[in-house]
């Protein structure tokens, strides 16, 4: 399925001068036009086009606030109710970005789990999946400055909290922290150079977007069936518009969920307290991130205890580094999911184990935001560990052995035998012809 | 079939660990949530899908402030030209933003002077600086009143929370505004209210506040035969500080409404156009 053979025609005089001197135009054709995908994908499948147009809406949106916003930490705040108030159309753009992050997390944790479980990421896009990967931390860090910029009390408190991490790391944590700080606490040099990272990231975002999409035309797309394409003519279609059309339908739903957090719901997914100018002096009584960290919050939170050399005083990683620690490894173990997993079988439809174990990683990763939002008390820290706890032995333990003792269904031999079982279920057509 | 069976295992695992959670949440008993009393809801003309501002209630509103709140409370973000926006003439909010005696300057002079307001102006701060309101108010500065309904958002906890994304609930400020207005009372047995601070089961955070009781009956005459009861009063200040907060909430869901009607015809189109599309390729394909 890979680029093959370019069947790109320009069709007057201009065109086949331009072909011959910036073959952009052939790139875009063969990249979205005449592109092969298999013709089995589904509505999951569309999240990848979501996520390219939510990434051009932010940065839309981001450009026009950038033009009233002042990155100064006495005027931040008044500068975004002055959007709000005064800009025409301010507030429009404004709840479009806020509530855009929001719903670019739903639809890159949608993508995600899809990818795991079709088993997206294995032999041959290992590469993909990490490219994937990447993104998503970029996305995190951009995601968290911009959540910084209005200067309100969880901008500040969240960036004293998040910035915090960094002193865990021991002997040079503390000039890290100064050195994202811009000083030894965070203020005006902090909110200067996160709007400076805040606008920088979401064009490396793009860049890597970049390799990413290359990527996945190099390998193709994987489809529910988890099967590679044998037969591309009988078993792809060409990307427009076929799928084009797909991906613009499931779009327009999809905004119609972001309409209605923008237009009615547009604090929803914020907190009450960004609303009060920052104030260093007053601690809110729970800090807490925006919903789409709270499962890492929480892991962050879990480790409660120092690990320490038995039977001696000798704290070997105290439980802060120890949080730190398993946040950021809760997200690198992603990178290494294409090796956990040892299944050659890619899709779960085909695993009857494993898709059970997925749905019940994907609940464990919803209680985990679930106790990401609870204060650090009572119960709640016991069942983040249990649920950290887990949440790490479905990469370290489970996938690896249920490739090993899982025996799959059976599968179908070609995209085309599966795609015909499930048009003509009792067809004797179908069984007369035998598969190629 | 089998999606749904996972959703309902999904949903009670979750009800499940919710349950113990909380349960063991209130027998530690470390810390008490506040508030101690949900919000009571009121209905409000500005709620759900067609929202919209009760104009004479905004006026109301503005009244139960100037008359009572401003004497502590700012409204910093809000200009008198504003006031154009709940139904006041350019000739009102002219002859009202000169009632005010706006300081400017420097002058040529270098001299600071003290003008009559224009509609440009803002609302000038009952108090000089942060420090004096917190001196003049028993140490805690009365929160500025622009962004307030935003700002005091009680959590409403699982599962009340999902079912407001469907029921479109965004009121929960306004609600709290009323609910503490109209929730001072005495304080149960055996509870102690620290001096200077007054009983009250719906504040935010603790059972007690700071600000007296601003309401009595009658404190402020309407013009409009409107009852006048610290419940109206509530209401009408509550419904003024959300517009305070949100003034453009009802051209936004105007245009939430057309946009909507847009996307969902739209959607329409595109699945009309895809099954054609697809239904081409198959009946091509069986030609083939």
């Amino acid at each position: 399925m890979s680029a093959g053979h370019s069947t790109y025609n320009p069709q007057n005089g201009f065109m086949k001068w331009l072909d011959a001197r910036l073959p952009l135009p052939r790139l875009i054709y063969d990249s979205f036009v005449a592109y092969p995908v298999p013709r089995n994908l589904n509505g999951w499948y569309t999240f990848g086009g979501i996520l390219s147009l939510m990434l051009v809406a932010q940065i839309l949106t981001g450009v026009v606030l950038a033009m009233h916003y002042v990155a100064n930490s006495a005027m931040a705040f008044q500068s975004v109710e002055h959007i709000m108030r005064d800009v025409n159309y301010g507030w429009l753009m404004r709840r479009m970005h806020a509530n855009g992050a929001s719903m670019f997390f739903i639809a890159v944790y949608i993508h995600m789990f899809r990818g795991m479980y079709y088993g997206s990421y294995k032999n041959p896009r290992e590469v993909l999946w990490i490219l994937g990967v990447i993104i998503f931390l970029l996305m995190m860090a951009t995601a968290f400055m911009g959540y910084v910029l209005p200067w309100g009390q969880m901008s500040f408190w969240g960036a004293t909290v998040i910035t915090g991490f960094f002193t865990a790391i021991p002997w040079v944590g503390d000039s890290i922290q100064a050195l994202l700080l811009g000083g030894f606490a965070v203020e005006n040099p902090t909110l200067n150079r996160f709007y400076s990272l805040h606008y920088l990231l979401p064009f490396m975002i793009a860049g890597v977007v970049i390799l990413h999409v290359w990527a996945l035309h190099v390998t193709g797309q994987t489809n529910p069936t988890g099967v590679e394409v044998k037969n591309i003519k009988k078993e792809t279609v060409p990307f427009t518009p076929y799928a084009t059309i797909k991906d613009a339908l499931a779009l327009i739903i999809f905004f119609m969920v972001f309409g209605w957090f923008v237009f009615y719901l547009p604090d929803y997914l914020g907190h009450a307290d960004n609303y009060i100018p920052a104030d260093p002096l007053k601690t809110p009584t729970h800090i807490v991130p925006e919903w789409y960290f709270l499962p890492f919050y929480a892991i962050l939170r879990a480790i409660t205890f120092n690990i320490s050399i038995p039977f001696t005083d000798v704290v070997l990683i105290d439980s802060k580094l120890g949080g730190v620690i398993a946040m950021f490894a809760s997200i690198a173990i992603l990178a290494f999911l294409p090796w956990l997993d040892t299944s050659k079988v890619r899709s779960a439809n085909y695993r009857p184990l494993y898709k059970q174990f997925f749905w019940i990683f994907a609940v464990v990763c919803v209680l985990l935001g679930w106790l990401g939002s609870k204060p650090a008390e009572g119960i709640y820290p016991l069942l983040s560990l249990i649920f950290t706890v887990y949440y790490f032995a479905h990469f370290l333990v489970i996938l690896p052995v249920l490739g090993w003792v899982e025996k799959p269904k059976e599968m179908p031999a070609s995209i085309a035998d599966a795609v015909l079982s499930e048009e003509k279920p009792v067809s004797s057509k179908a069984a007369a012809q035998p598969a190629e | 079939m089998k999606l749904r069976s996972i959703l309902k295992a999904v949903t009670g695992l979750a009800f499940a660990v919710g349950l113990v959670g909380t349960s063991f949440a209130a027998e530690e008993g470390e810390t008490p949530h506040y508030p101690l009393k949900h919000p009571r809801h009121v209905h409000w003309s500005f709620a759900g899908p067609f929202g919209h501002w009760d104009i004479p209630q905004l006026q109301r509103g503005l009244q139960v402030y100037l008359e009572v709140c401003a004497a502590c409370h700012s409204l910093e973000y809000i200009a008198f030209r504003n006031l154009g926006d709940i139904g006041y003439s350019p000739e009102e909010v002219k002859s009202f933003a000169e009632t005010y005696e706006i300081e400017d300057g420097p002058n040529a002079d270098g001299e600071m002077y003290f003008r009559p307001g224009f509609p440009s102006d803002r609302f000038p701060s009952p108090f000089p600086n942060p420090e004096a309101a917190a001196a003049a108010n028993n140490g805690a500065a009365p929160p500025d009143f622009s962004l307030l309904a935003k700002a005091r958002a009680p959590t409403r906890g699982f599962p009340t929370f999902v079912f407001d994304i469907f029921t479109m609930y965004a009121e929960n400020g306004p609600d709290y505004i009323y609910s503490l207005l109209t929730g001072y009372e005495d304080p149960p047995a055996g509870v102690e209210v620290p001096e200077g601070a007054h009983y009250n089961p719906y504040f935010i955070s603790g059972s007690a506040i700071a600000m007296a009781n601003p309401l009595s009956d009658g404190i402020v005459t309407y013009e409009d035969g409107s009852p006048e009861t610290i419940d109206q009063y509530s209401r009408d200040i509550s419904a003024f500080m959300m517009w305070a907060a949100e003034p453009h909430l009802v051209e936004r869901k105007a245009m939430g409404f057309n946009v909507m009607i847009f996307l969902a015809v739209f959607a329409i189109l595109l699945y009309l156009t895809k099954k054609r599309i697809w239904a081409e390729f198959k009946r091509k394909e069986k030609e083939a």
